[in-house]
């Protein structure tokens, strides 16, 4: 029981890195922060417009499949594997 | 017959046949089948089905279109229809496929002990899948009656009998690998006059690039550059930074579409079909991938759009076409009234202009964008008849997913689960297909009348969805505490609440003039819009769910315990074991 609580325990802080990263990039850089991460350019991309309609879709991909691999580890590491 | 037609006829035609033969071939023979394909889909084959299932005509007709006159403005569509990934995938798709049932409204009831909050969910379900799918039936029309040159209304009737005869044949075991073939379908589709376009333009072949680059034409100057100061010349808002209502409106609007997908009844589903907690995980991780392909070239094919849209009309500064050589496809889409010029001052010439008095272009409706597109850049005719095919591919995939949905949570939510739970599988099986049809039936109906009702549905579809079902199945995983009582009043306060606020705008079921309430200004919600108070409806449905259950006191000891072994992948049954 202790072992299934700390496993929840560390899929929560795990969750919670990832709902930041997912935050940010899309409500703080390609919404709250825009118009100063406008400034910047790569390219022709305004780096405010580029977050918003290129690279948070591209970092919620990566965070998916981190998250997913970490929880794999986790699952080994606490032994709640499916059989 | 002209070439066109004729390459129209043989993509259209000949997708169908290969959906058709996929159907029959995989067609469902046992409740299990037809309610989850018998559980045994790989996660990338599940990613595809996802990205089929998931990308409906709004992604694929509307979504750029609307990118296009949006700008800036139009990422909340990019952001929030991809975000709800991130949170599917972390907060409800592994501890669901755990569970092991059928239907979501399935899942709520084991959750919350209680034959009430199914019936609930089943509303909530229904209410949200049929607003989506009438949403569906108008971009099979729209694609049917400008490629097959019929009137709309019997593109819709053509669109209903195809979903008709795949969707009751095949259950979601014929529904997933059609809709396999449908992804690879539509992503050719999407992307080969993306690629083409992008080419044209600025010499890269790479949409996602090229929409960053310099022009092709030796000027130096990046594409967005330009596009920013030839709008803002016309009158319009600069492309990169227009804003939709208000940093705090693309706010909650993202929201509501982020928590809408990850609460939408037809993905949720989609877990349910893979093997194991492990595989739900990865799913999501695909189903984003093949999703990712699409919505990132989207606002290419958006901003391209737009500047070879303008760039058609005003050749050069000062020198606006003349109506009388205007191109093919300008006359093509004139026919369905979906585009229209008016000559106000009469020198003959295209004026298009921000001002809605000299303005002469009176309607360019934005669904007409992509499926434009590769005729206003002289692509190829294969490539436009593939872009048909690729349109209708999107359209009918969603519409099946969602029938799906809605039949499952009647035939096994409503009739076996509550009224009648002694239902053999075979009167069950038969239930479900009998279902399917009326729901094709009143989706049809309701495309086609009251007539404004089609546009209004699909943004609210999320905003229902993300009121309801996604903080009831979040609570039920993340609170073990949280009790039925509280699920269902907060359940039923989040959809009401927001269905009160977009039917106070736009009148009840979109009737115009049946807006109650009258009087009060648009958007009078700290300047949100109705499709965007979804994120406002769940927040309601969070607080009023915690607000009850500390009256109500927590789950009994059982449903904890229940909770507490879902969280853990150990001991996963197939859903079909249960």
């Amino acid at each position: 029981m202790e072992n299934n609580n700390s496993y929840w325990r560390e899929n929560l802080r795990l969750i919670l890195i990832c709902l930041t990263i997912w935050f940010v990039v899309s409500y703080g850089f390609g919404l709250l922060l825009v118009e100063q991460l406008n400034v910047i350019r790569i390219g022709g991309y305004k780096l405010g417009f580029w977050f918003a309609q290129q690279g948070s879709i591209y970092t919620f991909v990566g965070l998916i499949f981190w998250y997913s691999a970490q929880m794999n580890k986790l699952d080994k590491k606490y032994d709640v594997e499916e059989s | 017959m002209d070439e066109l037609k004729l390459y129209t006829y043989i993509a259209v035609f000949g997708s169908f046949g290969v959906y058709f033969a996929i159907a029959w071939f995989a067609r469902a023979k046992s409740t299990s089948d037809f309610y989850v394909a018998g559980g045994g889909i790989t996660p990338i084959q599940n990613g595809m089905a996802i990205g089929a299932d998931w990308m409906s005509a709004a992604s694929f007709i509307s979504m750029a279109g609307l990118i296009a006159f949006l700008g800036y403005g139009g990422s909340v569509f990019l952001m929030g229809w991809t975000g709800g990934y991130v949170l599917l995938a972390m907060l409800l798709a592994p501890y669901m496929r755990k569970h092991g049932k059928f239907t979501v409204p399935e899942f709520i009831y084991d959750r919350y002990y209680s034959k009430t909050a199914r019936i609930v969910a089943v509303m909530c379900l229904i209410i949200a899948s049929l607003t989506y799918i009438i949403g569906q039936m108008k971009g099979v029309g729209v694609a049917f009656s400008r490629f097959l040159e019929v009137e709309y209304d019997h593109g819709i009737y053509y669109g209903m009998a195809v979903v008709w005869v795949y969707a009751v044949l095949g259950g979601m075991k014929g529904i997933t690998y059609t809709q396999i073939a449908q992804y690879c379908v539509l992503i050719f589709a999407y992307t080969i006059p993306a690629v083409f376009i992008s080419l044209q333009l600025t010499g890269n072949p790479i949409p996602q690039l090229g929409l960053g680059s310099t022009l092709a034409d030796g000027s130096g100057v990046y594409l967005l550059d330009k596009l920013d100061l030839v709008v803002t010349d016309l009158g319009f808002k600069e492309y990169t930074t227009d804003n939709l209502g208000g940093t705090l409106n693309m706010f909650a609007y993202t929201l509501s579409l982020m928590i809408g997908t990850a609460g939408l009844p037809h993905v949720i589903m989609r877990f349910f079909t893979v093997p194991s907690v492990k595989a739900a995980r990865a799913s999501a991780g695909y189903a984003l991938v093949f999703i990712a392909l699409l919505y990132t070239v989207a606002p290419a094919v958006g901003a391209m759009a737009r500047f070879n849209l303008i760039n058609t009309i005003i050749p050069s500064v000062g020198e606006n076409l003349e109506y009388s050589e205007r191109p093919q496809w300008f006359k093509d889409w004139e026919k369905t009234g979906l585009l229209k010029f008016e000559d106000k001052n009469g020198d003959g010439k295209i004026q298009y202009v921000a001002d809605p008095k000299i303005n002469e272009m009176v309607k360019v409706d934005r669904d007409i964008m992509v499926l434009a597109n590769p005729a206003i850049a002289n692509l190829p005719n294969w490539v436009i008849a593939l872009v048909a095919a690729g349109g209708l591919a999107a359209a009918l995939s969603t519409a099946a997913g969602l029938l799906l949905a809605i039949s499952s949570s009647i035939s096994h939510d409503l009739m076996k689960g509550v009224f009648k739970p002694d239902l053999s599988e075979k009167d069950e099986l038969m239930a479900g297909r009998v279902v399917m049809t009326v729901s094709i039936i009143v989706a049809g109906y309701l495309g086609l009348n009251p007539p404004g009702f089609a546009a209004g549905t699909v943004a609210l579809a999320f905003g229902l969805a993300a009121s309801s079902i996604f903080p009831a199945l979040m609570m039920g995983i993340f609170s073990k505490k949280m009790s039925g009582q509280a699920a269902v009043c907060g359940m039923v306060s989040g959809i009401g609440i927001t269905m009160l606020y977009v039917f106070q705008h736009k009148g009840i079921m979109f009737i115009p003039g049946t807006s109650f309430l009258g009087g009060m200004r648009p958007n009078w919600f700290f300047d949100i819009s109705p499709n965007a108070f979804g994120a406002v409806g769940a927040m309601v449905n969070f607080a009023v769910a915690f607000i009850v259950s500390k009256q109500t006191g927590p789950a009994p000891e059982h449903i904890q315990r229940m909770v507490e072994n879902f969280r853990i992948p150990k001991s996963s049954g197939f859903a079909h074991n249960h």
